[in-house]
């Protein structure tokens, strides 16, 4: 079996594959070729395939994606790296209005893939935005958040093999979360949920870094005696509603957990869909979970107040299922 | 440089040296063709027939065939929000064109886009853009793919002076000159964004003086004379097919109608508009330059005149006797499959 790695190494591992394959790929981004990334997210790269394919830009978020997006309109398969996904506001312009729609607008795909380092932690209010429900609303727009090292190169196969824009949210506390990758791990497709922990008393929906920790509630909960169902979107758009409708038909009762705030966002999104899907099947209301509707602050015990935590997800979980529906 | 003519300047004809003799009357047709279709739109967007109304390009259509005669047809161009003579120029279909402003199921995209959204990628039109700005971004990653698959052909973008103030254009033309890729950024400074006046709104000798600080050649060239775009173009393409890197041209022009159809106009003069139509017209100077030469007679030049009339009076029929698109499946409204292609 192959030794556990890190999330970052897993994605550059799928990157370079794909490098491989496909001589149509290459990566704009700072400080990529040698750094390899703030997170590593593209570490050795730069030497397996030199200073053309492996780019550095100047500190101009507009210009790499524009870069980007006119490479992709001509045939290539770019990567641009923009590290932070706070600073794809520099470049709202050339992802809403250039990348999303320019398929539309003229028939001619864009295959790009923009990645970014996403999700709560430190660094304090610009460089912890969560942006998931607006991108992965916004028509045009692929919008992949892996979990799992295994996760992450199965979807960048996927967002490489593709012809749409993707964007691709690693998250911060995620980085360095060691799985085993096969070798000849498959492409994933994007709209496939996946059952983490099958269960029967609750279906616990959500994604990204709030996934080990929904593992963990479920931990908590079983020891009480319920036994949660564990659901990782693994993509925000496309949503994979068949996986989570079936799930809650089963267990009668649904909790969404992200790590956004509360109001709108993914969870509205599902919250809002399962209602008009499975009603019926219903035993309570749906309950949600979300970050506090505040900008991130710096000092750490007031950032873990501000997103879901295990316990947070346990207790929430337990009162859903406790809850008798009024006959 | 400065082209803004005295009330009573005679009109200087085009200087034929350098151009294609034997091309001109198509030059000529062309310009005379965006002439009529962009007149055309103001009626058409005043009974509706045209949905929103459309930015005209009269008196601007020097810039447009100067630069693309000046191209091969592989070259990729890019333009703003008044794309019209571009697209033209570069041989979109007129019917395709007319039927895409009145939002018909046969225009050039369907109906999606209208006016500032034409494009044809069979043609090399990357098609307008309603940003400002986005289009060097566009034309300039294009280039850079030309770049690296070791491509001949050349990109380039057309934008206005508005866009001289946006970030975004230079923060383009920055990376085109540090990556050196064949681009040529073309700024048709026709004096107004929307209403403003360039000259109330940029700090600075000129656009072009601005360009040259990124360390790429920049020049200003007459945009209402056909012959000094083409030179311009032209030298700059050679450069950028040669691996020399971008250019920039500052074409100076002038916008005859208002920024769209059917606008009052309080910001400038009509003094000014006619001194400029008087003097500086793009048509009238190549006419001139071409009958100094005995190479356009009054009979031909009223042959092609009537021709661009016919032409758009077709396309103005055509388009409004086509039918309305349908919303036909998620695919037609984004663009998008809801599971990418090309999965395993």
């Amino acid at each position: 079996m192959n030794k556990p790695i890190t999330l970052s190494r897993a994605f550059a591992d799928g990157v370079a594959e794909e490098m491989q394959r496909d001589e149509r790929i290459f990566i704009i981004g700072t400080d990529i070729y040698e750094r390899g990334g703030h997170f590593a997210q593209v570490k050795g790269l730069g030497a397996m395939f030199g200073r053309e394919r492996v780019r550095d830009a100047p500190i101009s978020e507009a210009a790499m994606v524009a870069a980007g997006v006119g490479a992709a309109l001509a045939g290539m398969h770019p990567i641009v790296d923009l590290n932070f996904i706070d600073f794809a506001l520099g470049a709202m312009d050339e992802i809403i209005n250039q990348a999303a729609k320019m398929r539309f607008m003229s028939g001619s795909p864009v295959p790009l893939v923009i990645r970014a380092t996403s999700g709560t932690a430190l660094f304090a209010a610009q460089h912890n935005n969560s942006f998931d429900g607006f991108l992965s609303q916004t028509p045009g727009l692929l919008v992949a958040a892996p979990s799992t090292p295994a996760d992450a190169k199965g979807l960048i196969k996927t967002a490489l093999r593709g012809e749409d824009p993707v964007i691709y949210l690693m998250h911060k506390r995620l980085a360095g979360t060691r799985g085993v990758v096969d070798d000849d791990i498959a492409p994933i497709p994007f709209g496939k949920a996946l059952i983490r922990r099958p269960g029967t008393a609750i279906s616990i929906i959500t994604y990204g870094a709030c996934v080990p920790k929904a593992l963990k509630a479920a931990d908590e909960l079983a020891a009480a005696g319920i036994e949660a169902e564990v659901i990782d979107l693994r993509t925000l758009f496309p949503l994979d509603y068949d996986l989570i409708e079936a799930s809650v038909r089963k267990t009668r009762h649904a909790l969404v957990v992200t790590e956004e705030p509360r109001i709108g966002g993914v969870a509205g999104e599902v919250v809002a869909s399962l209602q008009e899907n499975v009603f019926d099947s219903l035993d309570a209301p749906i309950a949600r979970i979300g970050g506090a509707y505040t900008p991130i602050p710096h000092s750490p015990p007031l950032v873990e107040q501000c997103v879901p935590q295990a316990v947070d997800i346990a207790r929430v979980a337990a009162k859903v299922v406790a809850r008798r529906r009024m006959q | 440089m400065n082209i803004t003519p005295a009330v009573g300047e005679p009109v200087v004809p085009v200087d034929l040296t350098g151009l294609p003799a034997n091309q001109l009357p198509e030059w000529l047709s062309m310009m005379l063709l965006i002439r009529e279709f962009e007149e055309s739109c103001e009626a058409l967007a005043r009974d509706g027939s045209v949905p929103g109304g459309a930015h005209q390009a009269v008196g601007q259509e020097a810039v447009a065939v100067g630069a693309v005669r000046a191209l091969e047809p592989a070259d990729l161009i890019a333009s703003g929000h008044r794309p019209h003579h571009h697209a033209l120029a570069k041989g979109m279909n007129p019917r395709a064109a007319m039927a895409e402003l009145f939002g018909r199921a046969t225009g050039v995209v369907g109906g999606r886009g209208g006016s500032m959204h034409v494009s044809d990628r069979s043609i090399g039109y990357l098609g307008g853009n309603g940003i400002v700005g986005a289009s060097v971004g566009l034309a300039m990653g294009v280039a850079l793919a030309a770049k690296l698959r070791g491509e001949s052909h050349v990109a380039v973008a057309f934008f206005g002076d508005g866009a001289a103030n946006t970030g975004r254009t230079w923060e383009n033309v920055n990376l085109a000159a540090v990556w050196q890729l064949p681009l040529i950024a073309i700024c048709e400074n026709n004096q107004y964004a929307v209403e403003t006046p360039i000259s109330k709104v940029m700090g600075g000798e000129s656009i072009a003086a601005r360009a040259a600080g990124f360390g790429l050649p920049s020049i200003q060239v007459d945009g209402q004379d056909v012959g000094a775009v083409y030179r311009a173009v032209a030298e700059a393409r050679a450069r950028a097919a040669a691996g020399e890197g971008p250019t920039f041209i500052e074409a100076l022009t002038y916008r005859y109608y208002g920024h769209n159809t059917g606008e009052v106009i309080t910001y400038r003069t009509m003094d000014e508009v006619n001194a400029w139509r008087a003097s500086r017209d793009p048509i009238e100077k190549l006419t001139g330059g071409m009958k100094a030469r005995g190479l356009l007679a009054d009979r031909q030049l009223q042959s092609l005149t009537e021709d661009a009339k016919a032409v758009v009076k077709d396309a103005i029929d055509f388009a409004r006797n086509s039918p309305w698109p349908e919303m036909a499946s998620p695919d037609l409204i984004t663009g998008l499959r809801p599971v990418l292609r090309g999965n395993p």
